[in-house]
């Protein structure tokens, strides 16, 4: 199967390990992975602060993009509600519209593209560790994934996956958010990373760099042991092959 | 304008209510109970999702036949005898009630909970005449005492308040000398509370649903003041915004039993109380007189347009009670009476963008007031829409933000551009990078570095990486 990458711009220069896992999760289960250099970034930022000409640029940069791919996956949940936005995002324009819709029809968050798509639950991975799972707002809510990862990290031979209390609550990302209403956005992943901590698990796994960064930043500045992982690095780690 | 309460600025509301840890207790445990109770209820009715789209089908059909329903619920409200006005505005409103009141010579005024009256300022304008009001719901009778201290919650305006603070103010204004035990202030509250009912020439109630087949006005409560605002004065006046009706009894049920569940978590509040007209002449309860005050105040320039549906609100604060934001800034920030998410939302609708500009970004988007609005309102979605007509058409975004869009647009669909910029993050920002951290980020790197550390961006990046793996694979 034919896989196009999307791996978004904060994937591309600040968590580069995600994507390279997705590169050979995707492998592993035969798929043919594709990259194309022409993407940039899923418009998320201008839409979401209500610069819509501009992201209306940006969508339709993504479209030409992956215009001639089967499958495109990306490794964040957020930035694929986006791109399945684009075409609410281009009313007024038909054509573009419709190429809009078509490339909602084949893009897939990487979990839910491995559950949905290849139905693949297990990955054989192995990982010893006690950690908990960040369900990003986007992902759960805006693009009604919440299973897929759960099933893929209860597979995870070594792995124990603890709960975390009010999971339901946003980490104050929120893109410009946690710039624009910095110090209501610190309280709120204030109260995330009491809430990992009293999981006591030793790591936290999520499937959105936005939000990994925001409360993985927060953990470094207060010196938190607890480890910040994507899923699709947990899902790639072997303990034999590393 | 009433229906703005505080502070003007919205940074010095905000950073008020995060150093209130005690009104951020009182909400964090309000917020936790009631998402529980809300969710345990609402599962009992079955398919809550099939229940949702009912409300929203209810709440848009009659939005989109709004003259044939207000027609009709005037009709029948003459029809019973009662006298129907149509205020345009606030003042209009207000001008009219304090006309019956004239007419009536009236001296006092029982009140139960009414939103529309609080976005109108009625009570100053009553007052302003010479009459006493006096609200009979618990919350607002607290908020009143304690010199109109604005709500701060939709369906728990006093929730800002826990029982000993409550106890002072009672004490305070009222003498009173008991604990702070609630059963203890209530009993006192409905001891002070029933003189001024008996007292009382005119009753004014808000409206949480009207019913157009029989023109009969709803209330639902949980104190039973309804019943008592409506059954003891001479004189009744019922005050709603234009969009708070239904077709008919059948929809009514429906909508009343999405409002407690999704309000309080309960299958039904305690007291729905329901008016139909003055009494008639073999009634034994009831207004000898009676006035149906239909107010717009802004409401018809909504109509048609693409935020239509934050009309369908009935007024659960079910969106309120899931959003983080509101738990760790509680309702004031909002400087309105209408607060949370659906007050970020309305709240520019009827009073303009200029005094709340800031409102709609006062969400980081999560959508968990969407997730949980009983009518399907998309409360993230016209949020952005705000920010939208905020930064296009109203012009009101900060410049270094604009500059910042713009060269986003372009850098980010012109590839090349965008490449050679994310090549150069990771020297660009090596002054402040500290191992694979930055803790002291420059200009708008500021905002995010003052609490969190940012990781430094990769030497190599992804797309260089998988050049390198492509290219090798190759050779080999
Ligand atoms: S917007 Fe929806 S959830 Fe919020 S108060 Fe209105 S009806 Fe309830």
């Amino acid at each position: 199967m034919n896989v196009s990458l999307f791996i978004t711009c904060l994937g591309d220069m600040f968590y580069p390990n995600a994507g390279k896992a997705t590169v050979e999760l995707l492998e592993k289960v035969g798929c043919t992975v594709d990259f194309p250099t022409q993407q940039t970034c899923c418009g998320q930022p201008a839409f979401n602060s209500g610069y819509h000409k501009e992201a209306r640029k940006v969508a339709k940069q993504s479209i030409e993009v992956f215009k001639d791919s089967a499958y495109v996956v990306t490794p964040s949940g957020s930035c694929a509600a986006m791109l399945h936005e684009y075409s609410h995002l281009l009313e007024g324009e038909p054509e573009w519209q419709a190429e809009a819709e078509a490339l909602s029809a084949k893009s897939y968050e990487l979990t839910q593209f491995l559950v949905d798509v290849l139905k693949v639950e297990n990955t054989g991975a192995s990982f010893h560790a006690k950690a908990t799972y960040h369900t990003s707002c986007h992902m759960t809510r805006l693009l009604q994934v919440s299973e897929a990862p759960q099933t893929l990290l209860s597979h995870v031979d070594g792995l124990e996956m603890l709960d975390l209390p009010r999971n339901y609550d946003c980490c104050g990302f929120g893109g410009t958010f946690a710039v624009k209403m910095p110090e209501i956005s610190k309280e709120m992943v204030d109260e995330k990373v009491s809430c990992i901590h009293e999981t006591q698990a030793d790591v936290l796994i999520g499937a959105d760099a936005g939000c990994l960064m925001n409360i993985g930043g927060r953990m470094d500045r207060e010196n938190s042991p607890v480890k910040v992982m994507h899923i699709a690095e947990v899902l790639n780690y072997t303990e034999e092959g590393g | 304008m009433p229906l703005r309460v505080g502070e003007k600025d919205f940074q010095t509301r905000v950073n008020r209510g995060l150093e209130d840890a005690f009104m951020r207790g009182t909400v964090r445990s309000a917020q936790e109970q009631l998402r529980t109770r809300k969710q345990a209820s609402s599962e009992e009715l079955g398919d809550w999702e099939a229940w949702r789209t009912l409300g929203e089908e209810i709440r848009t059909h009659t939005l989109e036949h709004l003259d044939y329903y207000l027609e009709q619920l005037s009709d029948k409200v003459a029809e019973r005898g009662g006298h129907v006005y149509f205020a345009k505005t606030a003042e209009e409103g207000n001008a009219y009630v304090r006309q019956v009141a004239r007419e009536k010579e009236a001296k006092k005024i029982v009140k139960s909970k009414s939103m529309v009256t609080e976005e109108m300022s009625l009570n100053d304008a009553l007052e302003s005449d010479g009459l006493e009001v006096v609200e009979t719901d618990l919350g607002e009778y607290i908020l009143q005492v304690d010199d109109h201290d604005p709500p701060s919650h939709i369906v728990a305006p006093s929730l800002h308040k826990n029982r000993a603070q409550i106890k002072d103010v009672f004490a305070d204004k009222k003498g009173y000398e008991n604990s702070d035990n609630a059963n203890d202030i209530t009993r006192f509250v409905r001891g002070e509370l029933r003189e001024e009912f008996l007292d009382a020439d005119i009753g004014i109630t808000g409206c949480n649903f009207a019913v157009a087949e029989s023109g009969t006005i709803s209330l639902v409560t949980n104190e039973g003041n309804g019943d008592l605002v409506t059954a003891l004065p001479k004189t009744q006046i019922s005050v709603m915004s234009m969009e708070r009706i239904v077709p008919t009894w059948e929809e009514l049920d429906v909508m009343v039993s999405l409002l407690c569940r999704s309000a309080v978590g309960q299958k039904l509040t305690s007291y729905i109380t329901a008016l139909t007209g003055p009494k008639s002449e073999d009634e034994i309860d009831g207004p000898e007189d009676f006035h149906l005050v239909i107010v717009d105040n802004g409401r018809s320039d909504i109509l048609g347009t693409q935020f239509q549906s934050a009309l369908h609100c009935i007024r659960c604060a079910a969106c309120v009670n899931v959003c983080p934001v509101y738990r760790h800034v509680g309702g004031h920030a909002y400087g309105s009476i209408y607060n949370g998410p659906i007050g970020a939302v309305l709240t520019p609708l009827l009073d303009g963008y200029e005094d709340n500009k800031d409102l709609p970004y006062a969400s980081s988007l999560c959508a968990a007031c969407t997730e949980a609005c009983p009518v399907n309102i998309p409360l993230h979605e016209h949020l952005i829409a705000h920010r939208q007509i905020i930064t296009e058409k109203e012009n009101l975004g900060p410049m270094p933000e604009k500059w910042a869009m713009k060269m986003f647009g372009t850098g980010a669909s012109a590839p090349k551009l965008y490449r050679l910029g994310s090549k150069q993050a990771h020297r660009v920002m090596r002054p402040w990078t500290k191992g694979s951290r930055i803790s002291n980020g420059p200009g708008p790197l500021k905002a995010w570095t003052n609490f969190r550390d940012l990781p430094a961006p990769s030497s190599e990046r992804f797309r260089d990486w998988f050049a390198k793996r492509r290219r090798s694979n190759s050779d080999e």
